[in-house]
């Protein structure tokens, strides 16, 4: 094993392309019914406006919530910036609230490029760590292939 | 964000060098990453122009600099679709062969 020792990177970068068209990702990103299928088994809602608040819930009856945050600004089907504050987690729970910001490109050929920018991560240490590795990218390919195949990645 | 772009991309250790260092600590200017290398800065902006082309590098602009941050997706992507594959059916393999091996004891 390396025993090289990473900083806490406060600002982490996701990128990839999409077979689906920017108002489709949209509609994964935002609707329940579509983040229940990639996005550990939770149903998000979002109150689209500056200010509105975000939930992640989980559970038969919705009772385990497991992100909360406030959004910042909604410019469907382009750009989605949004507090982001982990409840799985009560050591998570207890840092600062980071940002995550979505922003959706229209390529060529039916093809779109997603980028996820996680940062304002410095009061929240845990949390950059937790969601770094496989954190955001099961989340982001599981988000591709449901959108590519319509269905969810196994496992 | 084709396959051939990352593994090319990948093929070389000046590159393969400058995303450990990304990954070390992210968000970094051309010049931070120069400092590091026995390279022109020319040489450096060619290797991460490639790493960019294959999506493995994404440069954002942060006030008057150029940030440069290694987005892991691709490599991801590369290990579904060809590690997994390939370990797995290994791993399979030996399991089957235990069992079999076990069976026959």
């Amino acid at each position: 094993m390396s025993t090289v020792v990473t900083e806490i990177n406060t600002t982490q970068v996701y990128q990839l392309y999409i077979k689906a068209d920017p108002e489709q990702i949209w509609e994964a990103i935002t609707q329940p019914d579509w983040t229940q299928k990639y996005f550990y088994g939770s149903r998000t809602s979002f109150d689209l406006r500056p200010g509105g608040h975000l939930h992640a819930v989980a559970g038969d009856d919705e009772s385990q919530e497991l992100v909360e945050g406030e959004v910042l600004e909604a410019d469907p089907p382009r750009k989605l910036v949004h507090t982001w504050r982990a409840l799985y987690d009560p050591e998570l729970a207890g840092e600062e609230p980071s940002r995550v910001t979505w922003e959706i490109e229209q390529g060529e050929d039916g093809v779109s490029l997603l980028t996820v920018v996680h940062d304002r991560l410095e009061g929240a240490p845990k949390t950059a760590q937790n969601v770094s590795g496989t954190g955001w990218m099961r989340v982001l390919s599981g988000l591709k292939t449901v959108l590519e195949t319509g269905e969810p990645l196994a496992g | 964000m084709d396959d051939d772009r990352v593994f090319k991309a990948l093929s070389d250790p000046t590159r393969r060098h400058l995303l450990d260092r990304l990954f070390e600590r992210d968000g970094r200017t051309l010049t931070e990453l120069e400092s590091e290398l026995e390279m022109t800065r020319f040489g450096v902006m060619k290797h991460l122009r490639v790493l960019e082309d294959a999506g493995l590098v994404v440069a954002r602009r942060s006030g008057r600099e150029k940030l440069h941050f290694l987005n892991p997706v691709p490599i991801r992507l590369i290990h579904d679709r060809w590690i997994d594959k390939y370990t797995e059916r290994r791993v399979s393999a030996l399991a089957d062969l235990k069992s079999e091996l076990e069976d026959a004891g």
